[in-house]
Protein backbone atom coordinates (compact mmCIF):
# COMPACT_ATOMS: atom_id res chain seq x y z
CA UNK A 1 0.00 0.00 0.00
CA UNK A 2 1.41 3.36 -1.04
CA UNK A 3 0.76 6.11 1.48
CA UNK A 4 0.17 9.75 0.76
CA UNK A 5 3.57 10.68 2.25
CA UNK A 6 5.33 8.30 -0.14
CA UNK A 7 3.51 9.80 -3.12
CA UNK A 8 4.64 13.27 -2.08
CA UNK A 9 8.23 12.08 -1.59
CA UNK A 10 8.37 10.38 -4.99
CA UNK A 11 6.73 13.37 -6.69
CA UNK A 12 9.45 15.57 -5.24
CA UNK A 13 12.15 13.23 -6.57
CA UNK A 14 10.46 13.28 -9.99
CA UNK A 15 10.03 17.07 -10.00
CA UNK A 16 6.27 16.72 -10.47
CA UNK A 17 3.79 18.97 -8.75
CA UNK A 18 0.62 17.00 -8.04
CA UNK A 19 -2.70 18.50 -7.03
CA UNK A 20 -4.36 17.27 -3.85
CA UNK A 21 -6.77 15.19 -5.94
CA UNK A 22 -3.90 13.72 -7.96
CA UNK A 23 -2.06 12.68 -4.79
CA UNK A 24 -5.07 10.73 -3.54
CA UNK A 25 -5.72 9.11 -6.90
CA UNK A 26 -2.05 8.29 -7.45
CA UNK A 27 -1.80 6.55 -4.05
CA UNK A 28 -4.67 4.24 -4.97
CA UNK A 29 -3.54 3.55 -8.53
CA UNK A 30 0.10 2.90 -7.68
CA UNK A 31 -0.98 0.59 -4.86
CA UNK A 32 -3.13 -1.42 -7.28
CA UNK A 33 -0.37 -1.73 -9.86
CA UNK A 34 2.29 -2.63 -7.29
CA UNK A 35 0.03 -5.24 -5.74
CA UNK A 36 0.05 -7.01 -9.12
CA UNK A 37 3.79 -6.46 -9.58
CA UNK A 38 4.49 -7.87 -6.09
CA UNK A 39 3.79 -11.35 -7.46
CA UNK A 40 7.33 -11.44 -8.84
CA UNK A 41 8.41 -11.36 -5.19
CA UNK A 42 7.18 -14.96 -4.89
CA UNK A 43 9.45 -16.31 -7.66
CA UNK A 44 12.68 -18.09 -6.79
CA UNK A 45 15.23 -15.88 -8.50
CA UNK A 46 18.35 -16.70 -6.48
CA UNK A 47 21.47 -16.69 -8.64
CA UNK A 48 19.51 -15.46 -11.69
CA UNK A 49 21.58 -12.76 -13.40
CA UNK A 50 19.74 -9.54 -14.25
CA UNK A 51 19.15 -8.61 -17.91
CA UNK A 52 19.96 -5.00 -18.58
CA UNK A 53 20.20 -5.38 -22.32
CA UNK A 54 19.26 -8.01 -24.89
CA UNK A 55 21.78 -7.33 -27.63
CA UNK A 56 25.08 -9.14 -27.30
CA UNK A 57 27.29 -6.09 -27.54
CA UNK A 58 29.78 -4.40 -25.31
CA UNK A 59 31.81 -1.26 -25.58
CA UNK A 60 30.97 0.01 -29.05
CA UNK A 61 33.74 2.51 -29.61
CA UNK A 62 34.53 5.18 -32.18
CA UNK A 63 37.47 7.51 -32.69
CA UNK A 64 37.22 10.60 -30.49
CA UNK A 65 37.34 13.20 -33.24
CA UNK A 66 35.91 16.71 -32.94
CA UNK A 67 33.13 17.51 -35.40
CA UNK A 68 30.82 20.47 -35.83
CA UNK A 69 27.62 20.57 -33.78
CA UNK A 70 24.45 22.51 -34.50
CA UNK A 71 24.68 26.29 -34.76
CA UNK A 72 23.99 27.90 -31.39
CA UNK A 73 21.24 30.14 -32.78
CA UNK A 74 19.33 27.13 -34.20
CA UNK A 75 19.41 25.37 -30.84
CA UNK A 76 18.42 28.49 -28.92
CA UNK A 77 15.52 29.09 -31.30
CA UNK A 78 13.88 26.02 -29.71
CA UNK A 79 14.25 27.32 -26.15
CA UNK A 80 11.32 28.82 -24.23
CA UNK A 81 13.44 31.69 -22.90
CA UNK A 82 16.76 32.27 -24.67
CA UNK A 83 18.83 35.28 -23.62
CA UNK A 84 22.38 36.47 -24.33
CA UNK A 85 23.24 33.30 -26.25
CA UNK A 86 22.15 31.02 -23.39
CA UNK A 87 19.12 29.38 -21.78
CA UNK A 88 17.59 31.70 -19.19
CA UNK A 89 15.90 30.14 -16.13
CA UNK A 90 14.50 31.58 -12.89
CA UNK A 91 17.14 31.93 -10.19
CA UNK A 92 17.54 28.99 -7.82
CA UNK A 93 16.50 29.50 -4.22
CA UNK A 94 19.39 29.62 -1.76
CA UNK A 95 18.38 26.36 -0.03
CA UNK A 96 18.32 24.56 -3.40
CA UNK B 1 -8.00 7.25 -58.41
CA UNK B 2 -9.63 4.80 -56.02
CA UNK B 3 -7.89 2.05 -57.94
CA UNK B 4 -4.50 3.65 -57.25
CA UNK B 5 -5.19 3.53 -53.54
CA UNK B 6 -5.91 -0.21 -53.74
CA UNK B 7 -2.40 -1.04 -54.95
CA UNK B 8 -0.04 -2.61 -52.46
CA UNK B 9 3.09 -0.60 -51.74
CA UNK B 10 5.19 -3.25 -53.49
CA UNK B 11 3.01 -3.08 -56.63
CA UNK B 12 2.87 0.73 -56.67
CA UNK B 13 6.66 0.91 -56.28
CA UNK B 14 7.07 -1.58 -59.12
CA UNK B 15 4.80 0.43 -61.43
CA UNK B 16 6.52 3.69 -60.53
CA UNK B 17 9.97 2.19 -61.16
CA UNK B 18 8.76 0.78 -64.50
CA UNK B 19 7.43 4.18 -65.55
CA UNK B 20 3.83 2.92 -65.62
CA UNK B 21 2.73 5.21 -62.82
CA UNK B 22 3.68 8.80 -62.08
CA UNK B 23 5.13 9.21 -58.60
CA UNK B 24 3.60 12.69 -58.33
CA UNK B 25 0.15 11.39 -59.27
CA UNK B 26 0.43 8.53 -56.80
CA UNK B 27 1.63 10.72 -53.93
CA UNK B 28 -1.04 13.34 -54.70
CA UNK B 29 -3.77 10.66 -54.66
CA UNK B 30 -2.70 9.66 -51.15
CA UNK B 31 -2.38 13.26 -50.02
CA UNK B 32 -5.99 13.71 -51.06
CA UNK B 33 -7.00 10.60 -49.11
CA UNK B 34 -5.14 11.82 -46.03
CA UNK B 35 -7.00 15.14 -46.25
CA UNK B 36 -10.18 13.19 -45.58
CA UNK B 37 -9.07 12.05 -42.11
CA UNK B 38 -12.13 11.84 -39.85
CA UNK B 39 -10.41 9.58 -37.33
CA UNK B 40 -8.14 12.22 -35.69
CA UNK B 41 -5.33 9.99 -36.89
CA UNK B 42 -3.04 12.67 -38.30
CA UNK B 43 -1.42 15.46 -36.28
CA UNK B 44 0.29 16.94 -39.36
CA UNK B 45 -0.09 16.32 -43.10
CA UNK B 46 2.28 16.98 -46.01
CA UNK B 47 1.81 19.97 -48.28
CA UNK B 48 1.25 19.40 -51.97
CA UNK B 49 4.40 19.14 -54.05
CA UNK B 50 6.22 17.04 -51.43
CA UNK B 51 9.37 15.68 -53.04
CA UNK B 52 9.77 11.94 -53.42
CA UNK B 53 12.76 10.18 -54.93
CA UNK B 54 14.02 7.04 -56.61
CA UNK B 55 14.76 3.71 -55.00
CA UNK B 56 12.99 0.60 -53.77
CA UNK B 57 10.31 2.85 -52.20
CA UNK B 58 10.47 5.49 -54.93
CA UNK B 59 7.33 7.64 -54.81
CA UNK B 60 5.78 5.87 -51.81
CA UNK B 61 4.05 8.03 -49.16
CA UNK B 62 4.64 6.88 -45.58
CA UNK B 63 2.75 7.96 -42.48
CA UNK B 64 5.16 8.46 -39.58
CA UNK B 65 4.30 8.18 -35.90
CA UNK B 66 4.79 11.53 -34.21
CA UNK B 67 7.46 9.97 -31.99
CA UNK B 68 10.02 10.25 -34.79
CA UNK B 69 11.94 13.51 -35.04
CA UNK B 70 11.50 15.15 -38.43
CA UNK B 71 13.67 18.17 -39.17
CA UNK B 72 11.63 21.37 -39.26
CA UNK B 73 8.32 19.47 -38.99
CA UNK B 74 6.34 19.54 -35.75
CA UNK B 75 7.09 16.50 -33.56
CA UNK B 76 5.02 16.27 -30.38
CA UNK B 77 5.16 12.64 -29.18
CA UNK B 78 1.45 13.19 -28.49
CA UNK B 79 2.36 15.49 -25.59
CA UNK B 80 1.48 19.05 -24.66
CA UNK B 81 5.04 19.52 -23.44
CA UNK B 82 6.31 19.27 -27.05
CA UNK B 83 3.50 21.20 -28.72
CA UNK B 84 4.92 23.00 -31.75
CA UNK B 85 8.38 21.46 -31.28
CA UNK B 86 10.39 21.44 -34.52
CA UNK B 87 13.39 19.12 -34.23
CA UNK B 88 16.78 20.06 -35.63
CA UNK B 89 17.30 16.62 -37.11
CA UNK B 90 15.50 13.64 -38.65
CA UNK B 91 15.35 10.16 -37.14
CA UNK B 92 17.56 7.63 -38.92
CA UNK B 93 14.62 5.32 -39.74
CA UNK B 94 12.78 8.19 -41.46
CA UNK B 95 15.94 9.38 -43.21
CA UNK B 96 16.53 5.88 -44.57
CA UNK B 97 12.95 5.69 -45.88
CA UNK B 98 13.64 8.97 -47.67
CA UNK B 99 16.87 7.58 -49.13
CA UNK B 100 14.84 4.64 -50.46
CA UNK B 101 12.62 7.16 -52.28
CA UNK B 102 9.68 7.44 -49.86
CA UNK B 103 8.12 10.74 -48.75
CA UNK B 104 6.46 11.64 -45.45
CA UNK B 105 2.69 11.79 -45.96
CA UNK B 106 1.96 12.89 -42.41
CA UNK B 107 2.73 12.53 -38.72
CA UNK B 108 0.34 10.29 -36.83
CA UNK B 109 -1.40 10.66 -33.49
CA UNK B 110 -0.29 8.43 -30.62
CA UNK B 111 -0.49 7.84 -26.90
CA UNK B 112 1.63 10.46 -25.15
CA UNK B 113 5.31 9.38 -25.24
CA UNK B 114 4.08 5.98 -26.52
CA UNK B 115 2.54 5.13 -23.14
CA UNK B 116 -0.81 3.50 -23.71
CA UNK B 117 -2.76 0.75 -25.43
CA UNK B 118 -5.77 2.71 -26.68
CA UNK B 119 -4.55 6.07 -28.01
CA UNK B 120 -6.72 7.76 -25.40
CA UNK B 121 -3.58 9.17 -23.72
CA UNK B 122 -2.85 11.60 -26.56
CA UNK B 123 -2.91 15.28 -25.59
CA UNK B 124 -4.53 15.84 -28.98
CA UNK B 125 -7.55 13.60 -28.49
CA UNK B 126 -8.13 9.91 -29.14
CA UNK B 127 -7.88 8.24 -32.55
CA UNK B 128 -11.01 6.40 -33.66
CA UNK B 129 -10.97 2.82 -34.94
CA UNK B 130 -11.89 2.85 -38.66
CA UNK B 131 -13.94 -0.35 -38.23
CA UNK B 132 -16.10 1.18 -35.48
CA UNK B 133 -15.64 4.81 -34.53
CA UNK B 134 -16.96 4.17 -31.04
CA UNK B 135 -13.95 1.97 -30.35
CA UNK B 136 -10.23 2.49 -29.83
CA UNK B 137 -7.64 1.67 -32.51
CA UNK B 138 -5.22 0.33 -29.90
CA UNK B 139 -1.97 1.99 -29.03
CA UNK B 140 0.39 3.47 -28.72
CA UNK B 141 0.86 3.56 -32.52
CA UNK B 142 -2.92 3.95 -32.93
CA UNK B 143 -2.72 6.72 -35.50
CA UNK B 144 -0.32 4.73 -37.68
CA UNK B 145 -2.60 1.67 -37.54
CA UNK B 146 -5.76 3.70 -38.18
CA UNK B 147 -4.41 5.51 -41.25
CA UNK B 148 -3.41 2.24 -42.89
CA UNK B 149 -6.64 0.42 -41.98
CA UNK B 150 -8.77 3.48 -42.79
CA UNK B 151 -7.37 4.05 -46.28
CA UNK B 152 -5.59 7.27 -45.30
CA UNK B 153 -2.05 6.00 -46.03
CA UNK B 154 -0.60 3.04 -47.94
CA UNK B 155 1.82 2.23 -45.11
CA UNK B 156 3.10 3.62 -41.85
CA UNK B 157 5.83 3.26 -39.28
CA UNK B 158 5.45 3.13 -35.53
CA UNK B 159 7.31 2.05 -32.43
CA UNK B 160 6.81 -0.91 -30.15
CA UNK B 161 8.04 -0.99 -26.55
CA UNK B 162 5.64 -3.60 -25.15
CA UNK B 163 3.21 -4.13 -28.03
CA UNK B 164 2.64 -0.65 -29.45
CA UNK B 165 2.88 -1.78 -33.09
CA UNK B 166 1.40 -5.28 -32.81
CA UNK B 167 -1.64 -4.52 -30.63
CA UNK B 168 -3.01 -1.61 -32.74
CA UNK B 169 -2.29 -3.61 -35.90
CA UNK B 170 -4.39 -6.41 -34.42
CA UNK B 171 -7.24 -4.13 -33.37
CA UNK B 172 -7.29 -2.39 -36.77
CA UNK B 173 -6.90 -5.53 -38.90
CA UNK B 174 -3.53 -4.86 -40.52
CA UNK B 175 0.03 -6.23 -40.39
CA UNK B 176 2.39 -4.91 -37.69
CA UNK B 177 5.98 -6.01 -37.21
CA UNK B 178 8.21 -5.43 -34.20
CA UNK B 179 11.70 -6.30 -35.38
CA UNK B 180 14.49 -7.66 -33.17
CA UNK B 181 15.81 -5.08 -30.74
CA UNK B 182 18.78 -3.60 -32.59
CA UNK B 183 17.49 -4.20 -36.12
CA UNK B 184 16.64 -0.53 -36.73
CA UNK B 185 18.38 2.53 -35.32
CA UNK B 186 16.59 4.33 -32.48
CA UNK B 187 18.35 7.63 -33.26
CA UNK B 188 15.77 10.39 -33.40
CA UNK B 189 13.02 8.21 -31.93
CA UNK B 190 11.89 10.05 -28.82
CA UNK B 191 12.90 7.72 -25.99
CA UNK B 192 10.37 5.95 -23.75
CA UNK B 193 12.16 2.80 -22.48
CA UNK B 194 15.50 2.61 -24.23
CA UNK B 195 16.21 -1.09 -23.65
CA UNK B 196 12.86 -2.05 -25.22
CA UNK B 197 11.91 0.62 -27.82
CA UNK B 198 12.03 -0.58 -31.43
CA UNK B 199 10.76 0.90 -34.68
CA UNK B 200 8.77 -1.14 -37.20
CA UNK B 201 6.28 -1.07 -40.09
CA UNK B 202 2.45 -1.13 -40.08
CA UNK B 203 1.21 -2.22 -43.49
CA UNK B 204 -1.66 -3.82 -45.37
CA UNK B 205 0.27 -6.99 -46.11
CA UNK B 206 3.39 -8.94 -45.14
CA UNK B 207 5.27 -8.14 -48.35
CA UNK B 208 4.97 -4.41 -47.72
CA UNK B 209 6.23 -4.92 -44.15
CA UNK B 210 9.31 -6.68 -45.55
CA UNK B 211 9.91 -3.83 -47.98
CA UNK B 212 9.79 -1.16 -45.26
CA UNK B 213 11.87 -3.21 -42.83
CA UNK B 214 14.58 -3.71 -45.43
CA UNK B 215 14.74 0.02 -46.11
CA UNK B 216 14.99 0.96 -42.42
CA UNK B 217 17.23 -1.74 -40.91
CA UNK B 218 20.95 -1.43 -40.51
CA UNK B 219 23.73 -0.24 -38.28
CA UNK B 220 23.84 3.45 -37.47
CA UNK B 221 26.81 5.15 -35.81
CA UNK B 222 24.29 7.37 -33.97
CA UNK B 223 22.81 4.36 -32.10
CA UNK B 224 25.46 2.02 -30.75
CA UNK B 225 22.84 -0.68 -30.05
CA UNK B 226 21.82 -0.86 -33.71
CA UNK B 227 23.38 -3.85 -35.42
CA UNK B 228 21.01 -4.33 -38.37
CA UNK B 229 19.93 -7.59 -39.99
CA UNK B 230 22.82 -9.29 -41.79
CA UNK B 231 21.98 -9.41 -45.50
CA UNK B 232 18.73 -7.46 -45.01
CA UNK B 233 15.39 -9.07 -45.87
CA UNK B 234 13.82 -10.01 -49.19
CA UNK B 235 10.21 -10.09 -50.27
CA UNK B 236 8.71 -13.34 -48.93
CA UNK B 237 7.57 -15.96 -51.44
CA UNK B 238 7.02 -19.08 -49.36
CA UNK B 239 3.59 -20.69 -49.81
CA UNK B 240 3.76 -23.67 -47.43
CA UNK B 241 4.87 -24.33 -43.87
CA UNK B 242 6.27 -27.83 -44.42
CA UNK B 243 8.85 -28.81 -41.83
CA UNK B 244 8.27 -25.74 -39.64
CA UNK B 245 7.43 -26.18 -35.96
CA UNK B 246 5.09 -23.78 -34.16
CA UNK B 247 4.91 -23.66 -30.36
CA UNK B 248 1.74 -22.67 -28.52
CA UNK B 249 2.44 -21.60 -24.91
CA UNK B 250 0.94 -24.29 -22.66
CA UNK B 251 -0.30 -21.62 -20.23
CA UNK B 252 -2.51 -20.13 -22.97
CA UNK B 253 -5.30 -22.57 -22.08
CA UNK B 254 -5.85 -20.74 -18.77
CA UNK B 255 -5.31 -17.18 -19.95
CA UNK B 256 -8.15 -14.68 -20.10
CA UNK B 257 -8.98 -14.46 -23.81
CA UNK B 258 -12.28 -13.41 -25.38
CA UNK B 259 -14.08 -16.47 -26.82
CA UNK B 260 -14.21 -14.95 -30.31
CA UNK B 261 -10.48 -14.26 -30.26
CA UNK B 262 -9.75 -17.80 -29.06
CA UNK B 263 -11.89 -19.24 -31.88
CA UNK B 264 -9.96 -17.29 -34.53
CA UNK B 265 -6.68 -18.34 -32.92
CA UNK B 266 -7.62 -22.02 -33.01
CA UNK B 267 -8.85 -21.76 -36.60
CA UNK B 268 -5.49 -20.23 -37.54
CA UNK B 269 -3.64 -23.13 -35.88
CA UNK B 270 -5.63 -25.49 -38.13
CA UNK B 271 -4.57 -23.50 -41.18
CA UNK B 272 -0.94 -23.84 -40.12
CA UNK B 273 -1.39 -27.61 -40.00
CA UNK B 274 -3.11 -27.58 -43.39
CA UNK B 275 -0.05 -25.80 -44.77
CA UNK B 276 2.20 -28.55 -43.40
CA UNK B 277 3.33 -26.88 -40.17
CA UNK B 278 3.58 -28.83 -36.93
CA UNK B 279 1.99 -27.52 -33.75
CA UNK B 280 2.79 -28.49 -30.18
CA UNK B 281 2.56 -26.97 -26.73
CA UNK B 282 5.61 -25.63 -24.98
CA UNK B 283 5.85 -24.25 -21.44
CA UNK B 284 6.63 -20.55 -21.13
CA UNK B 285 6.19 -20.43 -17.35
CA UNK B 286 7.50 -16.90 -16.81
CA UNK B 287 5.59 -15.18 -19.62
CA UNK B 288 2.69 -14.51 -17.24
CA UNK B 289 5.05 -12.36 -15.16
CA UNK B 290 5.88 -10.28 -18.21
CA UNK B 291 3.39 -7.55 -17.34
CA UNK B 292 4.81 -7.23 -13.81
CA UNK B 293 8.41 -7.03 -15.02
CA UNK B 294 7.51 -4.71 -17.89
CA UNK B 295 5.55 -2.27 -15.74
CA UNK B 296 8.60 -1.90 -13.49
CA UNK B 297 11.32 -1.75 -16.14
CA UNK B 298 9.59 0.44 -18.73
CA UNK B 299 8.42 3.11 -16.22
CA UNK B 300 11.85 3.05 -14.55
CA UNK B 301 13.55 3.78 -17.86
CA UNK B 302 10.85 6.31 -18.74
CA UNK B 303 11.26 8.21 -15.47
CA UNK B 304 14.91 8.66 -16.37
CA UNK B 305 14.34 9.46 -20.06
CA UNK B 306 11.59 11.98 -19.37
CA UNK B 307 13.73 13.91 -16.89
CA UNK B 308 14.90 15.93 -19.90
CA UNK B 309 11.54 17.71 -20.22
CA UNK B 310 12.25 20.53 -17.82
CA UNK B 311 11.22 23.67 -19.71
CA UNK B 312 14.82 24.81 -20.24
CA UNK B 313 16.12 23.84 -23.67
CA UNK B 314 13.03 23.08 -25.77
CA UNK B 315 9.33 22.42 -25.49
CA UNK B 316 6.84 24.29 -23.36
CA UNK B 317 7.56 26.08 -20.08
CA UNK B 318 4.81 26.83 -17.58
CA UNK B 319 4.47 30.33 -16.16
CA UNK B 320 4.53 31.01 -12.48
CA UNK B 321 7.57 29.19 -11.12
CA UNK B 322 9.33 31.58 -8.75
CA UNK B 323 12.57 29.65 -8.70
CA UNK B 324 14.09 27.08 -11.03
CA UNK B 325 12.82 24.00 -9.16
CA UNK B 326 9.29 25.36 -9.04
CA UNK B 327 9.57 26.11 -12.75
CA UNK B 328 10.49 22.44 -13.41
CA UNK B 329 7.62 21.20 -11.26
CA UNK B 330 5.03 23.53 -12.79
CA UNK B 331 6.23 22.81 -16.34
CA UNK B 332 6.04 19.04 -15.85
CA UNK B 333 2.69 19.25 -14.04
CA UNK B 334 1.17 21.24 -16.91
CA UNK B 335 2.96 19.47 -19.76
CA UNK B 336 2.42 15.78 -18.96
CA UNK B 337 -0.87 13.87 -19.02
CA UNK B 338 -2.16 11.47 -16.36
CA UNK B 339 -0.64 8.24 -17.72
CA UNK B 340 2.78 9.77 -18.22
CA UNK B 341 2.72 11.14 -14.67
CA UNK B 342 1.63 7.74 -13.39
CA UNK B 343 4.53 6.00 -15.11
CA UNK B 344 7.08 8.58 -14.02
CA UNK B 345 5.86 8.10 -10.45
CA UNK B 346 5.90 4.30 -10.74
CA UNK B 347 9.39 4.30 -12.23
CA UNK B 348 10.78 6.81 -9.76
CA UNK B 349 9.34 4.75 -6.91
CA UNK B 350 10.81 1.49 -8.28
CA UNK B 351 14.25 3.09 -8.57
CA UNK B 352 14.14 4.90 -5.24
CA UNK B 353 16.29 4.02 -2.28
CA UNK B 354 14.97 0.98 -0.40
CA UNK B 355 12.82 -0.34 -3.26
CA UNK B 356 15.37 -0.78 -6.04
CA UNK B 357 16.24 -4.44 -5.30
CA UNK B 358 12.65 -5.53 -4.67
CA UNK B 359 11.34 -4.03 -7.90
CA UNK B 360 13.92 -3.02 -10.49
CA UNK B 361 16.44 -5.72 -9.61
CA UNK B 362 13.85 -8.50 -9.51
CA UNK B 363 12.18 -7.32 -12.71
CA UNK B 364 15.54 -7.56 -14.49
CA UNK B 365 15.88 -11.14 -13.22
CA UNK B 366 12.37 -12.00 -14.44
CA UNK B 367 13.42 -10.58 -17.80
CA UNK B 368 16.27 -13.10 -17.85
CA UNK B 369 13.86 -15.97 -17.06
CA UNK B 370 11.48 -14.91 -19.83
CA UNK B 371 14.32 -14.76 -22.36
CA UNK B 372 15.48 -18.22 -21.17
CA UNK B 373 11.97 -19.63 -21.66
CA UNK B 374 11.95 -18.42 -25.26
CA UNK B 375 15.49 -19.70 -25.86
CA UNK B 376 14.43 -23.14 -24.62
CA UNK B 377 11.35 -23.06 -26.88
CA UNK B 378 13.45 -22.10 -29.89
CA UNK B 379 15.73 -25.09 -29.29
CA UNK B 380 12.86 -27.27 -30.48
CA UNK B 381 10.60 -24.88 -32.41
CA UNK B 382 10.89 -22.32 -35.18
CA UNK B 383 8.17 -20.03 -33.86
CA UNK B 384 6.02 -19.23 -30.83
CA UNK B 385 2.44 -18.21 -31.64
CA UNK B 386 -0.27 -16.50 -29.56
CA UNK B 387 -3.24 -14.22 -30.11
CA UNK B 388 -1.83 -10.68 -30.41
CA UNK B 389 -4.37 -9.19 -28.03
CA UNK B 390 -6.74 -10.88 -25.55
CA UNK B 391 -9.67 -8.95 -27.02
CA UNK B 392 -10.94 -7.19 -30.12
CA UNK B 393 -11.07 -3.38 -30.12
CA UNK B 394 -12.79 -2.13 -26.97
CA UNK B 395 -14.98 0.92 -26.53
CA UNK B 396 -13.62 4.45 -26.06
CA UNK B 397 -13.50 5.17 -22.33
CA UNK B 398 -14.07 1.54 -21.37
CA UNK B 399 -10.72 1.01 -19.62
CA UNK B 400 -9.52 4.54 -18.90
CA UNK B 401 -10.39 4.37 -15.19
CA UNK B 402 -8.48 1.16 -14.56
CA UNK B 403 -4.75 1.37 -15.43
CA UNK B 404 -4.10 -2.30 -14.66
CA UNK B 405 -6.93 -3.48 -16.94
CA UNK B 406 -5.44 -1.31 -19.68
CA UNK B 407 -1.96 -2.79 -19.09
CA UNK B 408 -3.39 -6.32 -19.55
CA UNK B 409 -3.87 -5.53 -23.26
CA UNK B 410 -0.13 -6.08 -23.53
CA UNK B 411 -0.23 -9.54 -21.93
CA UNK B 412 0.77 -11.42 -25.10
CA UNK B 413 3.10 -8.83 -26.62
CA UNK B 414 5.25 -7.80 -23.64
CA UNK B 415 7.21 -11.09 -23.26
CA UNK B 416 8.72 -10.79 -26.76
CA UNK B 417 9.72 -7.19 -26.07
CA UNK B 418 11.46 -8.21 -22.85
CA UNK B 419 13.29 -10.98 -24.73
CA UNK B 420 14.17 -8.58 -27.57
CA UNK B 421 12.92 -10.99 -30.24
CA UNK B 422 10.95 -10.17 -33.42
CA UNK B 423 7.19 -10.71 -33.60
CA UNK B 424 4.55 -9.97 -36.20
CA UNK B 425 0.78 -9.56 -35.96
CA UNK B 426 -1.21 -10.52 -39.04
CA UNK B 427 -4.99 -10.25 -39.51
CA UNK B 428 -6.42 -13.72 -38.95
CA UNK B 429 -10.16 -13.10 -39.17
CA UNK B 430 -12.90 -11.34 -37.29
CA UNK B 431 -14.89 -11.98 -34.14
CA UNK B 432 -17.92 -10.59 -32.41
CA UNK B 433 -16.92 -8.50 -29.38
CA UNK B 434 -17.99 -9.64 -25.92
CA UNK B 435 -21.34 -8.01 -25.33
CA UNK B 436 -22.25 -8.25 -29.01
CA UNK B 437 -21.90 -5.97 -32.02
CA UNK B 438 -20.48 -6.11 -35.54
CA UNK B 439 -17.48 -8.32 -36.27
CA UNK B 440 -14.06 -6.81 -35.51
CA UNK B 441 -10.51 -7.76 -36.58
CA UNK B 442 -8.44 -10.33 -34.67
CA UNK B 443 -4.66 -10.55 -34.95
CA UNK B 444 -2.42 -13.62 -34.81
CA UNK B 445 1.07 -13.15 -33.37
CA UNK B 446 4.12 -15.09 -34.55
CA UNK B 447 7.45 -14.69 -32.74
CA UNK B 448 10.86 -15.90 -33.91
CA UNK B 449 14.42 -15.96 -32.55
CA UNK B 450 16.47 -12.76 -32.65
CA UNK B 451 17.32 -11.63 -36.19
CA UNK B 452 15.26 -14.43 -37.80
CA UNK B 453 13.10 -11.80 -39.54
CA UNK B 454 13.34 -13.48 -42.94
CA UNK B 455 12.05 -16.78 -41.57
CA UNK B 456 9.31 -14.89 -39.70
CA UNK B 457 8.18 -12.94 -42.78
CA UNK B 458 8.25 -16.06 -44.97
CA UNK B 459 5.97 -17.97 -42.58
CA UNK B 460 3.67 -14.98 -42.05
CA UNK B 461 3.38 -14.59 -45.82
CA UNK B 462 2.44 -18.24 -46.38
CA UNK B 463 -0.18 -18.02 -43.66
CA UNK B 464 -1.49 -14.69 -44.98
CA UNK B 465 -2.03 -16.19 -48.44
CA UNK B 466 -3.97 -19.10 -46.92
CA UNK B 467 -6.12 -16.80 -44.77
CA UNK B 468 -6.85 -14.42 -47.64
CA UNK B 469 -7.45 -17.27 -50.09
Amino acid sequence: MIEREQVLHVAKLARLRLSEAEVEKMAGELSGILEHVDRIGELDLDEVPPTTHVVDLENVLRPDEPRPSWPREDVLAQAPDPADGAFRVPAPRDED
Amino acid sequence: MAELLELSVAEAARRIAAGELSREEYFEAWRGAAEGDELNAYLWRAEDGTAVGDGPLGGIPVAVKDLFCTEGVQTTAGSRILQGHRPLYTATAVRKLGEAGAGILGKTNMDEFAMGSSNENSAYGPVLNPHDRGRVPGGSSGGSAAVVAGGLAPCAIGTDTGGSIRQPASLCGIVGLKPTYGAISRYGMIAFASSLDQCGPLTRDVTDAALLLDAMQGNDPCDSTSVGIAGGVEAPTRTDLEGLRFAVPAELAHDAIEPGVRAVFERTLKRIEELGGEIAEVPLPHAEHGISAYYVLAPAEASSNLARYDGVRYGARAEGGDDVVEMYEETRAAGFGDEVKRRIMLGTYALSSGYYDAYYGRAQQVRTKIAEDFAAAFDRFDFVVTPTSPSVAFGLGEKTDDPLAMYMNDFFTVPMSLAGIPAISIPAGTAEPEGGGPQLPVGFQIAAPAFAEQRLLDAAYALEQAIDG
